[in-house]
């Protein structure tokens, strides 16, 4: 087909909380050759056991819309928003990030953590791990300033992400 | 003093049975394993269900597919663990592609033992999840008849499709309560049945206004219900405008009617290809714009305008996008769209409709599916033409396997209504139409069951004349031999140089002799002279017959749209073959 313009799109879907939920999602996704970004799933409603589940992805315009008739056809789905289409949200990612490193690349690692707002939540004599939060280009960036000072490992969540305003999903 | 007394616990197996009997089940079709025998046990203590044991679980599927096609109803499968499971995993697949709605039970392991490499234990629900519209593992016997409803609700809502229920040995031997169908009601699945108002006054605007219109029809008016072919043949008939059907909407509009274009697609009829290349207005209803229709899709009916009326939301602007998507229910729809342009007291442009016709008309002249006449050798086209012509006033039911016999079957085999034709058109899985064929005589014993076969396809399933043979089933497999997998050596021919790579069906069985070793009449024609009597002995015998239709082994499906071609690129015949090569681009495709 033509070249169109890839575009990033953030969905929210609503789901039972049953096994093998995630492979559904997942394999979908595989299936038919959809991209993911980033994916991230937990429990929202324990009563009614729905859980949330927050894609990430990248696809033409035309993409976007079957993935998110494809993600709606699942039976156990109770609700697909495109939070990029649906108005102004937020979108969050948290990320622990592991620094190994003395002297002046030690102390210059917690006074960038400390531009950014990272906690310092484990602390040995030659390492850190910073837990920080914010959007993925904040935390991209984080991770490059760690670079050069020691950065060991990182663990992210992929992002979790809201509408704005009073309304709910 | 009568106190409803708390229902008495059944076994799961017995709950089982009793929410199949709820869900109007009379029939299923399988074959008994290890972890599915309490379900046997109860199934011979009882006698609302009949069981069909077919000979490989393929079949049981397949047979389950023609059931429910031919009679809109659901068509339940029931078969063991692991390799009972795996085995029906292409019929599940065959369903999912062409919307057949399906409940397969399977039997699984003791739920202590999943996850443990148990003996014939498979990872079912794992294994089918891409297969089926939705899938359950039962781990608690008292959810087990609720599942059941749900997987009856899942599987003909919406767009139908196939559901497995994953039960696990100590499940179906555990007690429990049962579930009436009636509590059961599903909290996210409610699929749209009908369209807002607003997109159908749209719908109704744009048939007033156009000037070379169309209907394009596939399997999903079928699905609908008998109702909505009605309602499809009204409309058609009200507003003048020509029809075309996809190979899965074969019958949904009557074939005699003159405002039928045929078949359209990769091996349609030409006026029918070149009107959706020419046409102002598409209105596409129950279709799903599958490459073996659309052919190259930048040169797909460039100048139209496109309505696409579909229940599933996410067959809409998936290969062709379209200007006015209808979400709903084909009858809810059309019945909508019949009655606003009844009340508008609408007509067609009638100047811009006979010039439109006429061209139509040029078309047809072409004869696209003309073929050589012989007075020997019998060419496939016309023993289907003859089978056509000598069982047409029967209550007759027709279905194929997979390859040029049925493509021929589609041209020549003409269907004046729904649910009478059972072939695999998503998936293209040989080997359906014999236990297909099979289901469909189930559900109508008195009818004329004929399984339009190819040597190749036949023999995929060819065990299932021993369930044909057991249970008295009159079907007739009519066996176009042509000893080549024909649209494979077809392709060679037209793509890869002529060589037939493994395409020859060598050391062929005697299929008079197969069919009588399995208890069936044998017949052969070999010359045209023959033909005709074969075909009337076939339809004498009382009882199941392979007729073994020696054809024209160098004959060749058309017309044809090469792959990788547009609509109005499409070749008429042999003569056409060597016009265009075939592009890079249309080599890869399948």
């Amino acid at each position: 087909m033509t070249a169109t313009l890839i575009e990033r799109h953030t969905i929210a879907v609503l789901v039972d909380n049953e096994p093998g939920i995630l492979a559904r999602v997942v394999g979908l996704f595989s299936g038919r050759g959809y991209n993911i970004e980033s994916l991230t799933v937990a429990e929202t409603d324990a009563q009614q056991h729905l859980s949330r589940i927050t894609i990430v992805t990248t696809g033409t315009p035309m993409v976007i819309e079957q993935i998110k008739a494809q993600l709606d056809r699942l039976v156990p789905v109770h609700k697909v928003s495109d939070l990029t289409l649906v108005g102004p949200h937020v979108e969050r990612e948290l990320a622990l990030v592991k620094v190994a490193g003395t002297g002046e690349k030690r102390v210059e690692s917690l006074r960038i953590a400390d531009i950014f707002r990272a906690n310092a939540i484990d602390s040995t004599n030659a390492s850190f791990v910073f837990e920080i939060t914010g959007s993925t280009e904040k935390i991209n960036a984080f991770i490059k300033l760690m670079e050069p000072l020691g950065l060991v490992e990182v663990s992210r969540t992929g992002v979790v992400a809201i509408a704005r305003g009073d309304r709910g999903l | 003093m009568t106190t409803a007394l708390p229902q008495t616990d059944l076994s799961g197996a017995e709950l089982l049975l009793k929410a199949l009997v709820d869900q109007g089940v009379d029939v299923v079709f399988g074959y008994p394993g290890g972890a599915v025998l309490p379900i046997y046990d109860a199934l011979f203590q009882q006698n609302s269900i009949r069981h069909i044991l077919v000979r490989q679980e393929g079949g049981a599927v397949h047979a389950a597919e023609g059931y429910a096609r031919s009679t809109g109803k659901v068509g339940v499968v029931l078969v063991t663990s692991g390799p009972g499971a795996t085995n029906a995993v292409t019929g599940l697949t065959d369903a999912l592609m062409d919307s057949v709605p399906i409940v397969c039970l399977t039997g699984q392991v003791p739920t202590h033992l999943i996850g443990n490499d148990a003996f014939q234990e498979a990872d079912t629900t794992g294994i089918t999840r891409p297969c089926t519209k939705h899938n359950y593992l039962v781990k608690d016997v008292n959810q087990l008849a609720r599942t059941v409803h749900e997987a009856f609700y899942v599987a003909r809502s919406g767009r139908p499709g196939p559901v497995v229920i994953d039960l696990p040995k100590d499940i179906l031997i555990g007690k429990g309560r049962y579930t009436p169908a009636a509590n059961v009601s599903h909290k996210s699945y409610n699929p749209r049945t009908t369209a807002e108002p607003n997109k159908i006054a749209e719908v109704v605007d744009l048939l007033a206004k156009a000037k070379r219109p169309l209907f394009y029809c596939g399997g999903g008016v079928i699905n609908s219900g008998p109702r909505a072919s009605e309602l499809l043949t009204q409309l058609v008939r009200t507003t003048g405008y020509p029809c075309t059907l996809t190979l899965m909407g074969l019958g949904a509009f009557p074939a005699s009617d003159p405002l039928f274009l045929g078949m359209l697609g990769m091996h349609g009829t030409y006026e029918a290809n070149w009107a959706m290349h020419d046409c102002d207005l598409m209105v596409a209803v129950g279709a799903r714009f599958d490459d073996r229709v659309t052919g190259r899709l930048t040169a797909f009916s460039p100048g139209s305008k496109k309505v696409h009326i579909d229940i599933d939301p996410s067959s809409i602007n998936k290969n062709v996008r379209v200007d006015l998507p209808v979400v709903g229910d084909v009858a809810a729809v059309l019945e909508d769209i019949l009655a606003l342009w009844k009340k508008k007291n609408l007509k067609p442009d009638g100047k811009a409709l006979a010039a439109w016709w006429e061209q139509i008309d040029k078309w047809r002249a072409r004869d696209c599916l003309r073929y050589k006449k012989t007075n020997d050798i019998i060419k496939p086209q016309y023993a289907i033409q003859r089978l056509y012509e000598l069982t047409k006033d029967r209550e007759t039911y027709i279905t194929t396997e997979v390859g040029q016999h049925q493509m021929w079957a589609a041209q020549f085999y003409k269907f004046e209504k729904p649910n009478r034709w059972m072939t695999s058109g998503g998936l293209g899985t040989m080997g359906y139409g014999l236990p297909a064929a099979m289901g469909v005589q189930i559900a109508h014993p008195d009818a004329l069951v004929i399984d339009i076969a190819g040597e190749a396809s036949i023999l995929m399933n060819i065990q299932e004349l021993s369930t044909i043979a057991q249970y008295r089933l009159p079907v007739k497999a009519f066996i176009l031999n042509n000893e080549y997998m024909g649209m494979v050596r077809q392709w060679q021919e037209l793509l890869h140089g002529g060589r037939y790579s493994e395409s020859y069906s060598a050391a062929l069985p005697d299929f008079v002799k197969l069919a009588e070793s399995f208890h069936c009449a044998g017949l052969r024609a070999s010359k045209v002279s023959e033909l005709d009597d074969v075909i009337a002995e076939m339809l004498r015998v009382d009882g199941p017959v392979v007729a073994d239709i020696v054809v024209d082994q160098k004959e060749n499906c058309f017309p044809m749209i090469p792959s990788g071609a547009a609509h109005n690129e499409m070749l008429l015949g042999p003569e056409d073959k060597a016009s265009k090569p075939t592009s890079e681009e249309g080599m890869v495709l399948v």
